[in-house]
């Protein structure tokens, strides 16, 4: 457990940088965040985080797959926002677990 | 968790052979689950392999029935081997476990296809196995990127930090 402050707020994370609690989040926070990721936020970022939030808060599970069928991105548009690891880094930035999903 | 010793693995390469439902979808979770890590995939098909990235045969594949120790009725009782030979029985067992798995959010192959080369993965068909059962790119997946020797393969898999899984 540890502390790491974005945007003024002391935010409770865990070791891998992901938030314990997704009631800290702020639009701020996530643009904090992803400035540590190296990105910048759009208005479809914040979209595609919008988006995982509700889907994480009413309790489904989070896959590639279900992104690409948000209506929001595809697929190829989704690594495009978040290059890289783009499941681990838009659920980093949205304040919600760290997805344990395989797919 | 992290080990100082240990630096990223930056590049799989995945070789499948084989053509049953459990062979395909190994490949295909291990090389999304890759590219989802922002790791170098690349995916060969060879041998019977090759149906999972042929057109006609991609979205029929069969998990066998006979000569399957693992194969269970659903609730877990024994699964008696004659009763995998009865006409229609694969075809059916196949059927519900891509239903089951739809479940989970385990696309069909060729969507699976999709999601790896959407994020950048690689897929290639073996020339000697083309050769073998007859087959012309045209009958395989637009995914496809190309037709390659073993060498031509083994080319692409250098660099540190790689590997070469066979499934």
């Amino acid at each position: 457990m540890a502390t790491k402050n974005i945007a003024g707020v002391n935010l409770d994370v865990t070791e891998e940088g992901y938030m314990n609690d997704s009631s800290q989040w702020t639009k701020e926070v996530a643009a904090g965040i992803a400035k540590e990721e190296g990105l910048e936020l759009t208005d479809k970022h914040y979209e595609l985080i919008e988006f995982i939030r509700n889907k994480v808060k009413s309790g489904e599970g989070l896959t590639i797959r279900s992104i690409g069928k948000s209506g929001i991105v595809d697929i190829k548009a989704f690594y495009q926002l978040f290059p890289g690891a783009p499941l681990k880094k838009a659920t980093k930035i949205s304040g919600v677990p760290k997805p344990a999903s395989c797919i | 968790m992290e080990n100082k010793n240990e630096t990223p693995l930056k590049k799989v390469c995945i070789i499948c052979a084989k053509g049953s439902i459990e062979d395909v979808y190994a490949t295909l979770v291990m090389g999304n689950g890759a590219v989802m890590e922002g790791i170098e995939t690349k995916l060969f098909f060879t041998f019977f392999g090759l149906d999972a990235i042929t057109k006609k045969q991609m979205n029929k594949l069969h998990t066998a029935t006979v000569g399957n120790p693992a194969m269970r009725m659903p609730g877990g009782l024994p699964f008696p081997s004659i009763l995998g030979m009865l006409p229609g029985v694969e075809a059916g067992v196949s059927a519900m476990m891509m239903k089951e798995m739809d479940k989970l959010d385990i696309p069909p192959v060729d969507e699976f296809l999709d999601m790896i080369t959407a994020g950048g993965g690689e897929i290639y068909a073996c020339k000697l196995a083309m050769d073998m059962f007859k087959l012309e790119k045209e009958h395989l997946s637009e995914h496809v990127k190309d037709v390659l020797t073993i060498g031509d393969f083994y080319g692409m898999c250098g660099g540190e930090n790689t590997q070469i899984i066979f499934t």
